[in-house]
Order: structure tokens, then C-alpha cells, then sequence
């Protein structure tokens, strides 16, 4: 009997991130980035390759009893699984190679190294896992190892965000434990397998609780608006390749664990769910966007892109769900198929947004777009490259989110076939959340890229800064390429896609058929040929120029007013081009400025100096979070009165509690 | 007919409207101000101006402003290429259009939002103020009438079940009641709306202003001259044929050939330039009795059109 070459290569991919992680704890200095990031690389390439077989139709299924206590390990791969591990892996492989020049220059951190595989295995476990206890156990792992990357980098910020992303991960954990544990109580069984099979015996209200349970855990994890004040400001703080990793692979599990209870364990369910999970997904889109056009930190504000780009994988998945409860399976497993493309396009782009920004923090030691500008001069690669991811962040054609939001907006045209006052009140919503977004995206991103990379540098620091390293222009490019693919020929992947929607469980149709019906929608768009020719007529009206052209381009002083010379200083910055965006949006953000003038000691109409500051605070943190951390500061401190530190009260409280419960006991007999 | 005869006709379709459009927006911008300063009792330039100009400009020199880089020098020539390829694919004179499927609404906007990116890169490039102010107000209403454009659309198309926008068209083509529907008069007024904000029109821009306070699209492209100045004025000269001839095409299709016969086509071809001068001359004689807004008084312009789209959607959904 041969082996199964899924598990095969999830053996490859599981030894090589081991020995990555001993590598880095073991090996001396001058060979540990090299031999490390070499062998991370090869763990992602091997989990990438497990999750393409998994794709193209091979299963594996697996239980080891023996590896951990109370049940054993449940392992099952299947289409679904396997968008994700692909994802995954390629992320991890990519982000590897970067992080073979990133480490070596500086901050060649032993821990960091060593545990950052560790990360990535945990994330390559999550949608292996088949069992309740399994996919808890591999989550926790994920937490965990991402809460050390994310605090790795010392310093008051990192501190911060590492509280904060502790509490909110455990409080997500605690509500998928909840919601799995009640689930697996229900269905007597803790295998996915069984539990699918006795859902239709639960009770509607059971199913209902658990899956706002597990929305909310997931949800969390996915960046899901309210629940996302963790990510933009955990993201930020780890380095540059593990928050690519983060960013481009973690946060997608959040839906591949809503997509498999949802519709794999539960089986659909009752509309109200999915109109929850597409309303919120509408949300975390247009309030992730307006936030990431009015920051000026450049890794916070591809933070705030991904929460709207998981904020549309959302709303997909919730259309999927209002389809598929309405009786069209068909159009159901577009918006699911839509949902999963932006999971893999999202990711390319991500990846190469963050790593370029990472290129960019390593070169000038800031991520403030008001110090950056005129890296393109310096850094002429990572500025075409993060062009390029720009492009597909914003949606446009040519670029690797376009294919992905249109084959969304397919789904939902035909959606006025649902019935339903609700849905068809929501569903004209969400199409206006999705066309918000994409329309602040290209602000957003032009404003990136505008202010960060193009124009005259702003600061000493960008002034001196210096090309990436040969391994992280070479991550970079991988990265771009995969960008460049899924931007010009998404079609290829729908047979895959189709794979993957069947067996989310959500339609049980002839496969090819279907498959067929992606391949006839996806051929509407060519965006192949669309590209080719605005190229074709760019390069040849530029021909055209330069054939009939008198003389060569020559150099020309810049308009300067007749008041030279112009400076950095009076360039505009991202936050003066973010400005007409944040008056348009104040009442959402509401943004806090404050104006301190000092008046001079002999006169009060005399000014010595004006100090003006402007904050963009996260609103909902300010609101919703912020209240309840007051509060239980409070209590704690009111708690301080009862536990004072007295050994003879601890006693006297001991005392009560023993009379109260003899009390109790003798009033039950 | 086969098949072979088809892919040439529709090919001679688009190669038609392109030229007609590369050609004829200057006409279209001189009319305009034509029509505009005879209206406010001046003698004004004539109709060809604009082809003048074009002509004058494209002899200069080409002048590189110190330390721009390629965005700089590529904006320009994308504007010109993207109209281009919106010419050569929206229904203008015939419902075949060389790019077949490929003809897709929401690809032709997103081109469309593509250029403009690309003109406010370049404005970002030149590192002056004025490029900043004027890439900064023009990504702000861009991003606030990019989503009104895909709302109108999107309530169009959900009534066809497809975004490819031949199908749209001779869909309207074919039957009038559609296009008296409420989906279909909530997004005429939207889109009409965002095409005035897209084209830098009044009331959102003034095209004939240089007054630092009030400036948008002319600010952007301050540093332009020579040929680049021309391509930059060509590429939005296109922009605005074919968003009014996109506009004339959806809620006007009368007049469009729906089929492939050389008189019916050459009908299309004549009722497109008749319609497309008819709205130009309406549009200037509208700017004369209209003021520029404020420009923070534009977005709140700019919602009530995206208001507009979401309740065409809406109505798409509930009353057709």
C-alpha cells in the first residue's frame, strides 16, 4: 500500500517547520538565518503542495488515539481544507525566503526564530483538525505562538498590544469552547464526522446559540467589527514577515472555522444567522476602510485593510448563507466560491503589501507615511512591487482583488430571486458597502503609495534609505507573481474553487455541472485581455510620442509660485491628503484635535507658540471597549477594600463561607 | 453569417467608435464652451479650438519637472489608453463590441477609476503643494462617486442578470417600459450626478477656473506641458464623451444598432454624435446658471446621489 501523498507532504511540511524551530534555538549565528529560513521555506512549499492535492480531489483521514489524552487526534483533509492550507503554506514559504534577509540585518532574534515556525505549523493544524478537541487544541497552539511574535518586540507598544491581543483571543477562545463543547454535548460525539451527522437532530435554538458562539470566536479572530481592536494593533507590532503571516494567513481561519461549523457541521441553518454574519461583514468592511484612509502608520493601515477585506469574505460567506436558506444552491455556492477567491487573492496581495512595508520599516526605521516619501528614487524595486499589491488592494482591474469582488457582485445580481422582506432590504446594503469600500480603497491606497513611496523624501530617515536585501526582494517578487496570476487568470482556479464549495457542504449537486457554471460566469471577465490591451496602447502611444518627438525629454525647474525654492515641508503628507476624507467622515471617526496657544508673559494678544495635535482614535474601541475596561478596573479596585491584605479577615471569610455552607447543606437535606 | 464575419464586423464597430471618440471629444469640449460663451454674451472660440490647442501643444518640447519619475510620465498616456478601451467597449453606435463577454460594466469603471488613480500619482509625484491639494480633492470625490457609479450600474444590471454591458444596452434597447422603471430613473439621476463629479464639471469643478482656493482636476495637473498637457486634456475630453455617451447608451439606447447591417450601423454612428452634442450643449447651458459648490459641500452632493443608487437597488430587487 502506498502512502497518501496528502499525508506525505503534511509530514514534510510539519518536520521541516520542527527542524526550522530547533535550528534557530541550536545552531550558531552565522549559518542559523540561512539554515532556519531554508528550512521554514520548504515546511510552507510542503504544506502549500498537501493543500494543491487537496484541492485537486485527494482526501486523507486520520485518527491517532494515542497523542493526546481524552480522544486521540482527529485529522481530515479535504477541498475545503485544502484553500486554506494552500494559502497557508504559500504564505509561510514566501514570507520565509523574506524573513532570510530580514533577520540577518537586524534583530537576528534566537526566540523569534525559533518560535515563528512553530507559528506557522499551528496555522497549517487549524483546518486539519477534525475533531472539537483537536481544532481547540491546534487554535490555543496558534494563540499562543502569535501572542509571543507579537510581544517579541519589546518596547511600550508591543506590551500594549500584546494585553490586548491576549484578552481578546482568550475571550474568542472561550466562546468557541463554549459553543463546540455545547455542540459536542448535544451530538454525543466529538467528531466532526458525527457531529455533522447528528445536527439535524439538535434543536434549532441549541444550533442558534452555538453558532453566535462561534461567530463571535471566529469572528474575532477574523478581525470581525466590533471584535477587531486587537488587530490593527497587533499586526503592526510583530516583525514584518510574521505580520504578513498573520494578516495573510491567520485571520482567514476565522472564516474557514465559520464556513465548516456553519454549513459543514450545522448544515445552513436559519436565515438570521447569515443575515448577522452579512450585515457585520458589511460593517468590519466600510468602518475597516475609513479607518485605514485617514491613518498614516503604514502597517496599521494595511491592518485596517485587512479587516475590510475579511470584512467582504464575511459578507460573502452571510450571502452564501441567505442564498442557500432561499433555495439556490447554484448561486449559494458563488457567493461561497466568490468569498474563497478573495481568501487566496487577499492573501497574495497582503503578503506583498507587508513584506514591502517591512522592506520599508528595515530601510528607514519608521512607518510613519508623514516621514516617509521618495523612496522610489532609492528603493525602485519594492516601490514597483508595492504598486503593484497596491493596485490589487484597491480593486482595479489589473490588480488581484478585482477578480475576486466582481465574481461577489455576480452572485448578488441575481439575488432578487430570494424571497423575504429582510434579505432584500440587506442585500442592496451590502452591495453598497462593497462598492464604499472599493472606492475608498483606491483612495486609500493612492494615498499609500502616493505619499509613502513617490515625491520628495520627508524626513533624514527616508532620505538614506537603502534597497532591500537579495532574500526579501526574491519574497517579494514570489509574492507578486502569485498577485499578477490570480489578477489575469482567476479562471484557471475554478474547477479547485468548485472542489472546495462542495465540500463545505454546501451544495450536494452534480459536480461538474457546477463547475462548469463557475467556469461559463468567470469567463464573462477577461481581465486578461482587458490588461493586454490598455498595455499594448500605453507602450504604443508612448512609441508614438517618442517617434515624432523633436527632441529628447529635458528637465524643468517646478512651479514654485515665483517663491523659491519649494521644500519637503510644503508637500502634502498623508495626513493632509487624508484630511477631506476625514471631514467627510467625521461623524463616524470623530476625529480629536486639540489647539494649545501660549500666550507671552507681558501681553495676552501676543502668541509665543501654538501647538496643535490630531488623533484618529479607533471610535468603537473608544466606545465600546474602553467602558468596560473602566469598569473593571473599578471593580478591581473596590475589591481591594474586601482583600486587604489581612490575614485575620482572610480567616473570618473562610469561617462564613464553612457556616454558609453547612447552612445550605442542612437546608437541602 | 459565420462566425468569422461577426468578429470583423464587431472589430469595425469598436476601431469606429474609438476614432469617433478620439476625434470628437475635443469637438465635443469645444461645442461646449461654445455653447457656454455664447450664452453669457461672449463671442467665445470656435469649435475646433480645442484641436488647435492640441495640435500647438503636441509640438512642444517635452519637458521632465525636476525629480519626477515614471508615474509622472505614465498618467497621461494610461488616461488616453483607458478611454481608448472604454470607446471601443461600451455600446456607443452598435451593440456588438469587439470585446464580446469581455465587455464588462464594472471592468470599463474600474479602468476608468484607474486612470484617475494614475493622474493623481502623477499629482503626488511632482511633490508641490498644488499636486498634493488637487490629489487629494480628486481621490476624495473619486471615492465617493465610484461607489454611486457601481450602485447604478448594479441596478441595471440585476434586472439583465449580467454586468456585460451589450447585454444591458439592447436590453434597454428592446423594451422602452424598462426604462421608465424606478430602478431605471433613480440611477439616470445618480449617474448623471457622478458623471458631472467624474468629469470635474460644474457644480463640483470648474473646468475654466486657476484660482488656487477652488481648483481640483487643474491643480493635479499643474506641472503638465507640452504633449503630456495635451494627452492629459485628450484624456479627459475622452472621459467625458464616453460617460455621457455611457449614460446616453443606458437610459437613451434609441437610435443603437442592434444589428449588423452597414446602414444601420452608419444610423447608430449618427444618432451617438446627435445625442452625445444634444447632452454636451445641455450640460454647458446648465453651467451657466449654476455656481460651484464648496468642496466640502460636495460630498454631501455625492451621498445623495449614492442614496439614490442604493434605493435603485433596492427598487431593482422589489418592484420590477
Amino acid at each position: 500500500m502506498s502512502a497518501n501523498p496528502v499525508a506525505v507532504a503534511l509530514a514534510v511540511a510539519g518536520g521541516f517547520g520542527l527542524v526550522a524551530s530547533t535550528g534557530a534555538l541550536v545552531l550558531p549565528a552565522r549559518i542559523r538565518v540561512l539554515a532556519t529560513g531554508g528550512s521554514a521555506a520548504a515546511s510552507g512549499t510542503a504544506g502549500a503542495a498537501a493543500g494543491a492535492l487537496a484541492l485537486s480531489g485527494r482526501t486523507y483521514a486520520a485518527h491517532l488515539p494515542n497523542l493526546l489524552p481524552l480522544g486521540g487526534v482527529y485529522l481530515r483533509v479535504d477541498a475545503l481544507a485544502g484553500v486554506f492550507l494552500a494559502v497557508t503554506g504559500a504564505v509561510f514559504a514566501v514570507a520565509a525566503v523574506y524573513g532570510i534577509g530580514y533577520f540577518r540585518g537586524h534583530g537576528s532574534n534566537r526566540a523569534v526564530q525559533a518560535v515563528w515556525p512553530l507559528f506557522a505549523l499551528s496555522l497549517l493544524l487549524v483546518p486539519v483538525a477534525a475533531s472539537v478537541s483537536t481544532l481547540l487544541y491546534a487554535w490555543e497552539l496558534m494563540a499562543l505562538t502569535s501572542l509571543l511574535l507579537v510581544c517579541a518586540g519589546g518596547g511600550e507598544q508591543a506590551r500594549s498590544a500584546g494585553l490586548w491581543y491576549a484578552v481578546m483571543t482568550h475571550l474568542g477562545l472561550v466562546a468557541l469552547l463554549a459553543g463546540l463543547v455545547w455542540l459536542a454535548a448535544a451530538a454525543h460525539t466529538e467528531t466532526f464526522a458525527g457531529i455533522a451527522a447528528a445536527s439535524g437532530s439538535i434543536s434549532p435554538a441549541v444550533k442558534g446559540a452555538v453558532f453566535v458562539l462561534v461567530l463571535a470566536g471566529f469572528g474575532s479572530k477574523a478581525g470581525m467589527v466590533p471584535l477587531h481592536a486587537w488587530l490593527p494593533r497587533a499586526h503592526p507590532e510583530a516583525p514584518s514577515p510574521v505580520s504578513a503571516v498573520m494578516s495573510a494567513a491567520m485571520v482567514n481561519l476565522g472564516v474557514y472555522g465559520l464556513v465548516r461549523v456553519g454549513f459543514g457541521l450545522l448544515h445552513g441553518g436559519s436565515r438570521w444567522w447569515w443575515l448577522t454574519a452579512l450585515l457585520l461583514g458589511a460593517l468590519s468592511a466600510v468602518y475597516g476602510i475609513i479607518q485605514a484612509a485617514v491613518e498614516t502608520d503604514l502597517k496599521r493601515l494595511l491592518a485596517y485593510s485587512t479587516v475590510e477585506n475579511l470584512g467582504l469574505i464575511l459578507l460573502a460567506v452571510g450571502a452564501a448563507g441567505i442564498l442557500s436558506d432561499s433555495g439556490q444552491p447554484v448561486l449559494a455556492a458563488l457567493a461561497l466560491a466568490a468569498g474563497l477567491l478573495h481568501v487566496a487573492t487577499h492573501a497574495a496581495f497582503k503578503t506583498l503589501l507587508f513584506l514591502g512595508a517591512g522592506s520599508v520599516l528595515h530601510a528607514t526605521g519608521t512607518r510613519d507615511l508623514d516621514e516617509l516619501g521618495g523612496l522610489r528614487t532609492r528603493m525602485p524595486v519594492t516601490t514597483g512591487l508595492f504598486a503593484l499589491g497596491a493596485l490589487g488592494a484597491a480593486a482595479l482591474p489589473g490588480g488581484a482583488g478585482f477578480p475576486s469582488e466582481w465574481l461577489l457582485l455576480q452572485s448578488l445580481i441575481h439575488a432578487r430571486v430570494i424571497s423575504g422582506a429582510a434579505a432584500l432590504v440587506m442585500l442592496p446594503v451590502a452591495v453598497g458597502a462593497i462598492a464604499l469600500s472599493a472606492g475608498l480603497a483606491v483612495a486609500t491606497f493612492v494615498k499609500a503609495l502616493g505619499t509613502g513611496f513617490l515625491a520628495k523624501p520627508r524626513s533624514a530617515r527616508a532620505e538614506h534609505a537603502h534597497e532591500a536585501s537579495g532574500p526579501m526582494l526574491a519574497g517579494l517578487g514570489i509574492a507578486a507573481v502569485a498577485c499578477l496570476a490570480l489578477a489575469l487568470v482567476p479562471g484557471t482556479s475554478a474547477p479547485a474553487l468548485a472542489r472546495a464549495v462542495n465540500a463545505a457542504g454546501l451544495y450536494v449537486g452534480g459536480l461538474p455541472e457546477y463547475a462548469d457554471r463557475l467556469t461559463a460566469i468567470g469567463s464573462t471577465l477577461s481581465p486578461l485581455l482587458v490588461v493586454a490591451v490598455v498595455v499594448l496602447l500605453v507602450l504604443a502611444i508612448k512609441a508614438l510620442l517618442k517617434i515624432t518627438a523633436r527632441a529628447p525629454r529635458r528637465a524643468a525647474p517646478l512651479w514654485d509660485c515665483g517663491a523659491p525654492p519649494l521644500t519637503a515641508r510644503m508637500e502634502y503628507t498623508a495626513t493632509s491628503f487624508a484630511e477631506p476624507l476625514q471631514r467627510v467622515f467625521d461623524d463616524v471617526i470623530a476625529p480629536e484635535s486639540d489647539l494649545d496657544v501660549t500666550q507671552h508673559d507681558e501681553s495676552e494678544y501676543l502668541v509665543a507658540r501654538v501647538a496643535y495635535s490630531r488623533a484618529v482614535p479607533d471610535r468603537i474601541e473608544h466606545r465600546l471597549y474602553l467602558p468596560v475596561v473602566h469598569t473593571v478596573r473599578r471593580a478591581g479596585r473596590m475589591a481591594t477594600h474586601v482583600a486587604n491584605g489581612s490575614v485575620h479577615r482572610y480567616l473570618g471569610y473562610g469561617f462564613c463561607a464553612v457556616i454558609v455552607l453547612l447552612v445550605v447543606l442542612a437546608a437541602a437535606r | 453569417m459565420n462566425e468569422l464575419d461577426i468578429t470583423a464586423r464587431t472589430m469595425t464597430v469598436s476601431v469606429v467608435q474609438v476614432l469617433v471618440v478620439l476625434l470628437g471629444s475635443p469637438l465635443l469640449v469645444g461645442l461646449m464652451r461654445f455653447v457656454r460663451a455664447r450664452m453669457e454674451g461672449r463671442v467665445g472660440a470656435g469649435v475646433l479650438q480645442p484641436w488647435r490647442d492640441t495640435v500647438k501643444l503636441l509640438r512642444k518640447h517635452r519637458l521632465d519637472p525636476e525629480g519626477t519619475g515614471p508615474a509622472f510620465r505614465t498618467a497621461p498616456v494610461l488616461g488616453v489608453a483607458v478611454g481608448a478601451v472604454a470607446a471601443g467597449a461600451i455600446p456607443l453606435m452598435a451593440t456588438g463590441t469587439a470585446f464580446g463577454t469581455g465587455a464588462d460594466m464594472i471592468a470599463v469603471i474600474g479602468l476608468l477609476a484607474l486612470a484617475s488613480a494614475a493622474l493623481a500619482l502623477a499629482g503626488l509625484d511632482t511633490a508641490t503643494a498644488f499636486g498634493g491639494m488637487g490629489a487629494s480633492r480628486e481621490m476624495t470625490i473619486a471615492a465617493l462617486a465610484e461607489p454611486t457609479i457601481l450602485m447604478a450600474v448594479f441596478a441595471l444590471s440585476a434586472r439583465v442578470g449580467s454586468t456585460n454591458l451589450p447585454a444591458i444596452v439592447a436590453a434597454g434597447a428592446a423594451g422602452a417600459s424598462r426604462l421608465a422603471s424606478p430602478a431605471s430613473l433613480l440611477a439616470a439621476v445618480a449617474l448623471a450626478v457622478v458623471v458631472l463629479a467624474e468629469c470635474g464639471r460644474l457644480p463640483v469643478d470648474n473646468p475654466a477656473t486657476h484660482l488656487e482656493l477652488t481648483m481640483v482636476h487643474e491643480a493635479m495637473v499643474l506641472e503638465y506641458s507640452g504633449p503630456d498637457l495635451a494627452l492629459v486634456e485628450l484624456g479627459a475630453a475622452m472621459r467625458l464623451t464616453v460617460l455621457l455617451g455611457l449614460w446616453s447608451s443606458l437610459f437613451v439606447p434609441f437610435g443603437i444598432a442592434t444589428g449588423t447591417g452597414l446602414g444601420v450601423l452608419l444610423l447608430g454612428l449618427l444618432v451617438f454624435a446627435a445625442k452625445t452634442a444634444v447632452l454636451g450643449c445641455v450640460l454647458a447651458a446648465g453651467e451657466v446658471f449654476m455656481a460651484k459648490l464648496r468642496l466640502f459641500r460636495v460630498p454631501e452632493l455625492l451621498a445623495g446621489s449614492f442614496l439614490l443608487g442604493v434605493l435603485a437597488v433596492a427598487a431593482s430587487f422589489f418592484l420590477d
